[in-house]
């Protein structure tokens, strides 16, 4: 092999970040390998099937949003005709008051940081 | 042709996916085996290429010359485009894989009535290379949320940027629609441009819908058929801590997405997109400009056997002396 030095440190560069994830998590050992977002609230249902919310809340909080800013509609009936106020820092965070476990619970666990409280405000959550 | 043959072998891709797992429910097959069997072949067959080129030896330096090269200490020399030592060779090369900077000097000659030849810029070339090819990075350093855990910050930090415009939720990533805007460039000037159409082949465009699938399959799955991206974060951390199952939850636009990709990384020691490893290597690229300031041996000439003069008179010089030719020695 020529230039056999240079090659074999490019190859190892190479390996080093296809395999980054490997050894990175082995490193740190026991990594959590699911999502476990805690439910404290007492309701039995969310506002939609909760297939639906665990693939597409956001989409629901985006339709909440248009059509609050943008048509004036704050009501939303649910699947099973009940009504809810279209309203995250009410509606949302009155059920999932654990803003910290649940919605942060999976979000960090997918890597998603949701820009929303920016502005809207977070729910005071009681220290345990 | 050569453009449908492609895509009839994505379209047909696609088929077996969805079939091997919409109605056959393969989903391990589908979701560990092939992606582990593609991702073993892509590192084993992206080795195997790098030493084979690694092997063939490089006889002299073939130095590009786009500047001055170095020379007198009076003469001013274009250190960036005829570098003469390791450190400008190396800021040549880091510029030539970020930036395309041979690609943005590349010329297309058209004949103009007359017939005249003229040269024009290909500038619309290097913007589309450009944008697909960063798009394409930074697309799969995102991925990294997907393997590593907890998320790396640069991952996070990409996010952010790529969704500064803030477009409706699951946020808009400004990477996803360029990389379909790069893509449909570069197919649409293989097919307009009658000598590019000439010489494309199927493995030209074969790379190009895959990844062009790949990228729309995703699209897809984020923004309109969603799916459960705890349940994939799952899989794949399974796959890495090799202890892999896959759960059922996941939509099959997913397993499509998977497929695609698998056969991506499969089929890359064997393409041309090996030019990610190639373009390390290339000659004209990787080489200081030093032809005349050092010797460089062939490093495949073998010992030549030669026969000096002087051997030649010690072996003749009876002889010679008879047939009263001057020698050198007595
Ligand atoms: C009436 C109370 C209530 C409201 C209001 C409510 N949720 Fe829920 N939510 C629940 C309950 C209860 C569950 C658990 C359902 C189950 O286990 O099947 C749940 C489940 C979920 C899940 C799935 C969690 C999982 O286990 O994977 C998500 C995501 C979610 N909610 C988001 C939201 C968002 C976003 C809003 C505001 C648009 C909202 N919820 C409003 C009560 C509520
Ligand atoms: C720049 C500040 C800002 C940011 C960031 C922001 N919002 Fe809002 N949002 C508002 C304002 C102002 C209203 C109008 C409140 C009203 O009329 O009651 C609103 C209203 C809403 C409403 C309906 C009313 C209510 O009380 O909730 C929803 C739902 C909503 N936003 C969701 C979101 C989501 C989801 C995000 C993150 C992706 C987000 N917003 C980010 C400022 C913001
Ligand atoms: C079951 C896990 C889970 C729970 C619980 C959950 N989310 Fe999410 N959420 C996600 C995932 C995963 C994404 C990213 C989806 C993607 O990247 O396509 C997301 C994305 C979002 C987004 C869009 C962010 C962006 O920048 O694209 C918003 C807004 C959001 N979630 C709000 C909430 C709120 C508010 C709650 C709590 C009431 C909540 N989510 C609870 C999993 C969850
Ligand atoms: C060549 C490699 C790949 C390319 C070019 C690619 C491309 C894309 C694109 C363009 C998207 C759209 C959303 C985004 O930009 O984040 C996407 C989404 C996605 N990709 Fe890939 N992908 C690749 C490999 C993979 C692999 C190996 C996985 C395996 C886990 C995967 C899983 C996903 C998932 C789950 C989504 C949806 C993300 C979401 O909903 O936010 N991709 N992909």
């Amino acid at each position: 092999m020529y230039d056999a030095g240079k090659i074999i440190i490019g190859l190892v560069v190479f390996l080093a970040l296809v395999s980054y994830p490997i050894w990175y998590d082995a490193a740190r050992g026991d990594i959590p390998t699911s999502a476990d977002p805690k439910i404290v609230t007492a309701e039995k249902e969310c506002v939609a099937p909760t297939d639906y919310m665990k693939d597409s809340h956001m989409d629901l909080l985006n339709q909440w949003r248009d059509d609050v800013v943008r048509k004036g509609v704050r009501v939303y009936t649910a699947e099973s005709g009940r009504k809810f106020e279209m309203s995250l820092s009410h509606t949302c965070m009155d059920c999932h008051s654990n803003k910290s476990e649940f919605c942060d619970e999976c979000h960090n666990y997918a890597g998603v940081n949701p820009y929303c409280w920016d502005c809207h405000i977070e729910p005071e959550e009681v220290q345990q | 042709m050569n453009a449908f043959y492609a895509l009839f072998a994505v379209i047909l891709l696609l088929l077996v996916a969805w079939v091997g797992v919409g109605t056959v429910d393969l989903y391990s097959l589908f979701g560990i085996i092939i992606p582990y069997l593609a991702f073993t072949i892509f590192i084993l067959g992206f080795l195997y290429r790098i030493i084979k080129w690694a092997i063939s030896p490089v006889p002299f330096r073939i130095p590009t010359t786009c500047g001055q090269q170095k020379s007198l200490p009076w003469l001013k020399s274009s250190k960036l485009d005829n570098p003469h030592n390791a450190f400008w060779t190396i800021i040549r090369m880091a510029l030539e894989v970020l930036t395309f900077r041979s690609l943005f000097r590349s010329t297309r000659a058209e004949l103009r009535e007359g017939p005249k030849i003229t040269y024009g810029d290909t500038k619309w070339l290097w913007a589309g290379g450009l944008a697909f090819h960063w798009a394409f990075l930074i697309i799969i350093l995102r991925h990294y949320r997907f393997f590593v855990e907890p998320v790396p910050a640069f991952v996070l930090y990409l996010q952010s940027m790529d969704g500064l415009f803030q477009i409706g939720l699951p946020v808009l990533y400004i990477t996803d629609a360029v990389i379909v805007v790069a893509a449909s460039y570069l197919f649409v000037r293989r097919v307009f441009i009658p000598q590019v159409r000439y010489i494309s082949l199927f493995a030209d465009y074969f790379p190009l819908f895959l990844i062009g699938g790949i990228a729309v399959t995703g699209i897809l799955m984020r923004y309109f058929t969603k799916i459960d991206v705890s349940a994939v974060k799952e899989l794949t951390l399974g796959w890495i801590n090799f202890k892999p199952a896959a759960p059922e939850g996941i939509g099959i636009m997913f397993y499509l997405h998977l497929f695609l990709v698998s056969v991506l990384f499969a089929y890359f020691p064997f393409s041309k997109l090996m030019h990610l490893g190639g373009i390390f290597l290339s000659p004209a690229r990787n080489l200081a400009n030093n032809n005349r300031a050092k010797r460089h041996v062939n490093p495949w000439n073998y010992d030549v056997k030669v026969h000096t003069y002087e051997e030649y008179e010690d072996e003749f010089r009876e002889v010679m002396k008879e047939a009263d030719l001057p020698v050198e020695k007595e």
